[in-house]
Formats: C-alpha cells, sequence, structure tokens
C-alpha cells in the first residue's frame, strides 16, 4: 500500500453497485473509530489487492472492504458507525 | 447491473487517445463527472474491468462517451483504442457516482483543474455548462504534458452556438506551443493565484489526475484560502488504467 496507489471512496462506485441499489458514494458516512465525518466519497480507497479497502481520510481506520474470493463476495463494514443519505439522494440512484 | 453499450462514433482526440461513444438502450441518464465500468470478457471467460470517466454532457439520446488513453502495458486500453470498432456490442455499468457531479442548478464559480487525461469528467462538466446554457461562470486550469497531448482541444479553445467558453489557462510541464508566452513546469503557488478564482468567492472545485497531482493541486487550493469543503477530487492513480 503506496499512497500512489490511492484513489477516492467514488471509485468504488462500480463495486459497491454489486451489492447496494442505492449510490452510497455520495453518503454520509463516520469512522468508527475516530468519530469523523465526511461523504464516503471522500474516504481513501485502496483497489491494488484483491478487492476494495476504504479507509478514513482523517486517521486511516479501515472503513469498509469488499472482498470476492471465489464464488463468495464479502462486505465488512464495522469501522463504519453508519452512512446516511438524502432521500432526493435514493430516489435519484434508484434504478 | 451491466448493460450492453453499442459503439456509434470512434474519434483520435490525441495520437494516444480516443473517444468512444456508446448507444446504451436502456441508459437511464447521467449526470456530469460520473463515470461507467467497462468489462471485456475474453473467450476463455477471463474478465478484465476498468472504470473510465463520461466525457459526454447528459443528454436523452441514451449515449455514452469515454476517451481512453492507451497505457503501453495495459490490459484493457490498447484493445479499447486500437481494436474496437463501431457496431461493437460493450459491457459497461453505471452510471457511477454521486459526488464528483456538476448539476446545471448549481450557480457558484467553477475552478476545475485538470491533470492530463483527467480532463475527461471536466470535459463533460464544461459540456454540460453549455449545453444547459448555465450562467455560473467556469474556469479550467489544465495541465498537460504538451500541446500535443492536449484533449479536446477545438473545443475547449472555441465558442459554441456564441456561449462562452470557460476560461481555460493551460499548463504545459515538459514542452509549450512555439511563442507560448508562460513559462513551463507544473502547475505552482503563482499559477494558482493568477488564474484559479479568488478563494473569497467561495468557488466549488473539481480536481482530477493522476494520484500525486491530485494531492499537490488540492493542497495549492487549500494554501490559496479554499475550504477544503468545497474541493472534491478523483484520483486515478499512476497504473490504475483510467479514463
Amino acid at each position: 500500500m503506496s499512497e500512489d496507489d490511492c484513489l477516492d471512496g467514488n471509485a468504488a462506485a462500480g463495486p459497491l453497485s454489486t451489492v447496494f441499489a442505492v449510490d452510497l458514494t455520495a453518503a454520509e458516512c463516520q469512522c468508527a473509530h475516530c468519530g469523523a465525518i465526511d461523504r464516503f466519497a471522500r474516504t481513501r480507497l485502496y483497489m491494488t489487492g484483491p478487492g476494495v479497502v476504504a479507509r478514513c481520510a482523517i486517521c486511516e481506520s479501515v472503513l469498509l472492504r469488499l472482498v470476492s474470493a471465489g464464488q463468495r463476495l464479502l462486505l465488512e463494514a464495522r469501522g463504519l458507525a453508519y452512512l446516511s443519505l438524502e432521500s432526493s439522494q435514493i430516489q435519484e440512484s434508484g434504478q | 447491473m451491466w448493460r450492453v453499450g453499442t459503439v456509434v462514433a470512434l474519434r483520435d482526440e490525441t495520437a494516444t487517445a480516443r473517444s468512444i461513444a456508446f448507444e446504451v438502450e436502456d441508459w437511464p441518464g447521467h449526470l456530469a463527472g460520473q463515470h461507467v465500468d467497462v468489462r471485456l470478457t475474453s473467450a476463455d471467460g477471463y474478465s478484465a474491468v476498468r472504470s473510465y470517466s463520461i466525457a459526454a454532457t447528459p443528454n436523452s439520446e441514451r449515449r455514452v462517451e469515454i476517451t481512453v488513453e492507451r497505457l503501453p502495458d495495459g490490459e484493457v486500453s490498447p484493445y479499447l483504442t486500437r481494436q474496437v470498432a463501431v457496431g461493437d456490442r460493450l459491457e459497461l455499468r453505471g452510471p457511477l457516482g454521486g459526488w464528483f457531479v456538476w448539476r446545471p442548478e448549481q450557480s457558484e464559480p467553477i475552478q476545475l483543474i485538470a491533470g492530463g487525461s483527467g480532463i475527461v469528467p471536466l470535459m463533460a462538466m464544461l459540456r454540460s455548462h453549455r449545453s444547459a446554457r448555465s450562467a455560473a461562470a467556469f474556469r479550467l486550469l489544465y495541465s498537460v504534458r504538451e500541446p500535443g497531448a492536449v484533449y479536446y482541444r477545438g473545443e475547449l479553445d472555441a465558442p459554441v452556438d456564441a456561449v462562452p467558453a470557460a476560461k481555460v489557462t493551460y499548463a504545459f510541464t515538459r514542452a509549450a506551443p512555439k511563442g507560448w508566452p508562460g513559462r513551463i513546469g507544473r502547475i505552482d503557488a503563482t499559477l494558482v493565484a493568477s488564474t484559479t478564482w479568488p478563494a473569497k468567492l467561495a468557488p466549488t472545485c473539481y480536481v482530477c489526475g493522476p494520484t500525486s497531482f491530485v494531492e499537490s493541486a488540492a493542497a495549492l487550493l487549500v494554501a490559496a484560502g479554499n475550504s477544503p469543503e468545497r474541493i472534491r477530487t478523483e484520483r486515478f492513480g499512476p497504473t490504475g488504467e483510467r479514463r
């Protein structure tokens, strides 16, 4: 993991769309570790490993991991305290 | 959800970049700044997915256009820039991302900063600004290696339908056109101070390019007094085959 490999949370929109019907990258989220609140799109994202890892832009704690292994997709999000969306965001991205 | 896009037009932007226009039958429409994932699957079932920003303005023709830079060691971009032909059908996922977007309802000044092929989603914003006849004041600072690497040159430099183009400033990092009055080099504090919106106008800033470029441009915007809250970034990494 090097700084040069770091992307923004918005780059996770595609992989997250395999699980969620609504775009979560524009959602506000809170880091369960340091309490920082920001848009998911502004987290630090690493996609160089076997999956997607989103880290808090402030404290670097892991917020969410999405890994595809064999016939299974694993989503782990214990580093996220919450995700919050406006209803307009939900209607807009509803497909 | 993967959709099928049929290639309807191809256009070379530079010696190494090609725009590909798709028609996607069930396309729900998109916003300027959003991206799509493209999936290529080989005969043996191996598949590769890459993200590309949408260059086309939001439209009702179910048309999605991307611009792909050919990377020498790329797995996907050589195929997209050399082999794809009109009539081919490719798998697309999108539109994706609801944060790095510009909407015609936004009336505040807009500062765009592009590094190389990071111009693509910002071009969609400029095109959307034009087609919506938005009164928002746009400025673009476009850092690019050399004149031959500039995407969309004719469109950036010419007004369309009497709508003034955004004020465009180029920063050439390796070679400039003959007679270029400016210096050659990376974007720095002086260039940011003299060509971008003053922070007191509270512009919304969109920065897109390779990771190191985005870090440095965003830091310069903050140093010039812009609030980090007003800066939206899209990094695409040094090796990631994006855009």
